[in-house]
């Protein structure tokens, strides 16, 4: 079996798998990582996101062995080492913007990899930026008020 | 003993920052003041239904060592927030910090069995036992403590844990109090509550705590739980309903595959147990590819549905009947339509998951059904094992909206971990599984007909509904279950469940001399339970379509002609104020405002829904703007709470509305994935709004189903006044826009 020593949050992760293994499944299920959730594995939905070198990318159906030297980001790897969150975790809390809260990984990194980009979004970008996650709770309204909260925070 | 809870009580008015508190705090020695006990008045009303099978105080109730509670309630947690609702309910009644109060959630043998969680009944089941739960063992709390403290209860304070005898200062702990034993005290009428002028916590925005959980990924679902030597399986679901098998060939998949333990084959069920997750994944799909079924009985004609659905309807049952329609009809001109909506599903953005393990003795297993007792009695006729000898977790899930596939998923890992003992087995559900396995909220017809009389009063009104079964909820027959419908031999469904959730809201609230209501019942190609609000969706995106037909008929306004049909002031109001939310809107040319009005149940909740909308000629294509709610679910326990479930109700309907529709071939159900099951996304989302007319001395009733029947029918007459166009069908897409 191969060997990869992936950039995950910060630290190096060395694992021994197959190389056609998705990454989602190399964080939930080797390191024991919940933020990236499974919803599809089809690349559908958005629920398992990750940032790779920033970018919200999906990782239910991105194979391991195409990563390399990419950083990649979690939801456990957004807030500060003293344990501080993101600006756009604090503004998803203040806005109560979840229901069963299943998705807001996904809709979190979209956010996070939107304001990487661009600091003050108008809604219409907002939108564009988040329409790749799904929600089924309708909480829509409440995550794109707090992404507005958010770009002001920053 | 001296009070010593400053440091703890500060916190608390730093938590509280926002909310008026209702005492002043802290004793005499730390230089501040005793807090001002609130007022009690006796609730002598009914108690909730769950108290019927738990009405002592321990049942619901536990005091910790550490001067906290432990609330044990029946129910679960789905993202609807039900945890706070309950928290803040008993934090009310015992004057406790709401951090002091934990909410354990349904566990077989450890809380209350309180069923099913859903028909939007957590608030006015759960939480009201709770209350008087609370406020019972406040009483008892205080009894004891009066003789241990030789002081009159008169003189007593009770607050954040401690008793304190206002003459020397003296107090204890409830822990102090009850010296290790639990109050198993019955709650008997009458019960004396706190008086709500005085609640502190009930019907405020109280945040959800769970949310900080869940934005740093430490909130943990049943996808998430893991164990020690935990396995991996999937199960290979038949090509469809009917199919069995016939052969299966898995000499190769060791050598294609790795992280093999297991496969189990039985009757018609095939499963794989792997090492890791995604070598089940590999696993299963090499079964897909080595297994041999039968071919399963064909569908209908994905576009002949409804004619399918008459011809299959037995009979028909008349369930409501006032005055004399037949005669009514015959003086006056009759509006006729028909309404129909399809099948739609749960679809869940977590896929269903469940896991088992069996130690030699007992089977448990960890779900997030929404009822872990009924499912009980299903696994234990599916296993043949005493339902003493199954102990059931309940475990948050994804939102599922009424009953999905959680506990098919519980029953595959039960099964398996009797096939692969002392070891927690897990199974995850596919999406496509998960999208084409859902049991769905069933297709529907409704046929209206009614009649104005001289003074564009409604004088008649009669309504035809055809209607599979809203509910096939877990219980005793095993058949409910999927797995056990595949096994050998079959358990196959014995009854075809709750028929009447089909008719619910079929019969209009408004006052109409002569009424009939029939039903007829179809049992249709698809497998069906409840989907939130059950037939309510249909029946009043039926009622309130044809009430602005109606309205128009007359000449009328179509809120001026709701009201002048309602005597009940509640009604009037939520419509009052919904008029006077969008009384200052201008629709530009191609643009409309519909409104549509329930009460749930016809006993439950009111609500009023206005939908805005802009509709391009050209293509059919509707923009949703704005949606607009006003809701009465009588006293308001959680103000922000109550506001989401509202705004999410909305934006899910809608989608339902616009976009929803489970398809199949003859062959297969077709809408196996989101592509092919498209639902609202973020471009398409409405701006919502809700307004809340807080009650607090009526009950508390549940709000998370009543959006939904009422969006339908706001955005239909929206699209009507936009476009001039009537579509009578669900979804309604740009294309029946262009053809009505």
């Amino acid at each position: 079996m191969p060997t990869y020593h992936l950039n995950i949050n910060g630290s190096k992760s060395k694992i021994d798998t197959e190389a056609d293994i998705p990454l989602l499944y190399i964080l939930r299920d080797y390191l024991e990582l919940n933020g990236p959730k499974f919803g599809c594995g089809l690349s559908q939905c958005g629920s398992c996101a990750v940032l790779l070198n920033g970018k919200p990318t999906n990782s239910c159906m991105l194979p391991v062995s195409t990563i390399g030297d990419a950083e990649i980001t979690t939801l456990e790897g957004l807030e500060s080492s003293e344990g501080q969150l993101h600006t756009v975790q604090q503004a998803f809390v203040n806005e109560q913007a979840a229901q069963c809260g299943y998705c807001l990984n996904g809709m979190l990194m979209s956010a996070v990899g939107l304001l990487n980009t661009n600091s003050n979004p108008d809604e219409k970008e907002i939108r564009n930026a988040l329409q790749g996650n799904l929600c089924r709770c309708g909480t829509h309204t409440r995550i794109i008020r707090a992404i507005k909260t958010a770009a002001k925070n920053l | 003993m001296t009070v010593k809870p400053l440091r703890t009580r500060r916190k608390f008015l730093k938590d509280l920052g926002y909310i008026s508190v209702g005492f002043t705090l802290l004793g005499a020695c730390t230089g501040v003041e005793d807090p001002i006990m609130a007022a009690r008045v006796d609730y002598d009303g009914k108690l909730p239904g769950s108290m019927g099978r738990a009405n002592t105080v321990n049942a619901w109730l536990e005091i910790l060592d550490d001067g906290s509670i432990r609330i044990l309630s029946g129910k679960v947690e789905l993202g609807q927030g039900i945890r706070t609702a309950i928290q803040q309910v008993a934090a009310e009644e015992l004057d406790m910090d709401l951090e002091k109060v934990q909410v354990q959630l349904a566990e077989t043998g450890r809380t209350p069995n309180e069923g099913y969680t859903g028909a939007s009944a957590s608030i006015q089941n759960s939480a009201m036992s709770v209350r008087y739960a609370a406020a019972t063992a406040r009483q008892e709390l205080l009894g004891l403590a009066s003789k241990k403290l030789n002081a009159p209860i008169t003189e007593l304070l009770l607050y954040n844990g401690i008793v304190k005898s206002k003459p020397d200062n003296k107090s204890l702990t409830f822990a102090e109090i009850l010296e290790g034993v639990q109050i198993e005290k019955q709650v008997s009428l009458p019960v004396p509550i706190k008086d709500k002028k005085e609640h502190r916590y009930v019907g405020k925005a109280i945040p959800r705590t769970d949310i900080r959980d869940m934005v740093r990924g430490q909130a943990i679902y049943i996808q998430d739980l893991r164990f020690p030597g935990m396995v991996h399986a999937r199960v290979v679901r038949p090509p469809g309903y009917t199919s069995q098998l016939i052969s299966i060939d898995d000499t190769t998949l060791r050598s294609e595959v790795r992280g093999v333990l297991k496969t189990v084959v039985k009757g018609s069920i095939v499963a794989v147990i792997t090492e890791r997750e995604y070598q089940a994944i590999k696993a299963e799909k090499y079964l897909r590819n080595h297994t041999e079924w039968t071919t399963p009985i064909a569908f209908p004609e994905y576009n002949n549905l409804y004619a399918h659905i008459k011809e299959d309807a037995t009979g028909s049952e008349t369930v409501k009947s006032v005055g004399d329609v037949t005669a009514a009809s015959k003086e006056t001109d009759t509006l006729k339509a028909r309404y129909t909506k399809p099948y739609i599903k749960h679809a869940s953005m977590g896929p269903a998951c469940g896991i088992a393990m069996f130690d030699g003795e007992i089977l448990h297993i960890w779900s997030h059904s929404q009822g872990i007792y009924p499912m009980r009695e299903a696994l234990s006729t599916m296993l043949s094992l005493d339902s003493e000898k199954i102990h059931i977790t309940a475990v948050p899930g994804a939102g599922c909206f009424g009953h999905s596939t959680a506990d098919d998923a519980a029953a595959d890992a039960a099964l398996l971990a009797l096939e692969y003992p002392n070891t927690h087995v897990r199974v995850q559900w596919s999406r496509q599984d998960e999208h084409s396995w859902d049991p769905y909220g069933p297709a529907m017809i409704v046929e209206l007909e009614a009649g104005l009389d001289e003074n564009n009063n409604i004088n008649f009104w009669k309504a035809e509904v055809w209607t599979d079964s809203h509910s096939t909820r877990p219980n005793k027959n095993a058949g409910t279950v999927l797995t056990a419908r595949y096994l050998e031999p079959p358990h196959q469904m014995k009854s075809r469940g709750y028929l009447g959730g089909g008719l619910r809201n079929a019969d209009p609230y408004y006052s109409i001399p002569n009424m009939t209501v029939n039903a007829h019942y179809y049992d249709g190609p698809l497998r069906t339970s409840s989907l939130r609000s059950l037939g309510s969706f249909t029946n009043i995106f039926a009622v309130e379509s044809l009430m602005d037909t109606l309205a128009e008929k007359a000449g009328q306004d179509p809120l001026e002609f709701r009201l002048k049909h309602l005597e009940d002031e509640r009604a009037i109001a939520v419509l009052q104020k919904v008029k006077a939310l969008t009384i200052s809107q201008q629709s530009a040319d191609g643009e409309g405002i519909g409104y549509a009005f329930m009460r749930y149940k016809n006993t439950d909740a009111y609500i009023a829904v206005a939908a805005k909308v802009a509709i391009d000629k050209n293509n059919g294509k509707v923009n949703l703007l704005k949606m607009w709610a006003v809701v009465d679910v009588g006293e308001v326990i959680n103000s922000d709470g109550l506001t989401n479930q509202i705004e999410g109700g909305m934006i899910q309907a809608a989608s339902w509305t616009l976009k929803e529709q489970v398809t199949f071939n003859t062959k297969e159900i077709t809408s196996s994935d989101w592509q092919k099951y498209p639902i609202l996304g973020f471009s398409e989302i409405p701006e919502v709004e809700v307004a809340i007319i807080n009650r607090p001395s009526e009950d508390a009733k549940g709000a998370g189903e009543v959006p939904l029947p009422p969006t339908a029918a706001a955005i239909a007459n929206a699209i009507y006044k936009a476009s001039g166009k009537r579509v009578f069908d669900l979804p309604i897409t740009p294309d029946k826009i262009l053809r009505a």
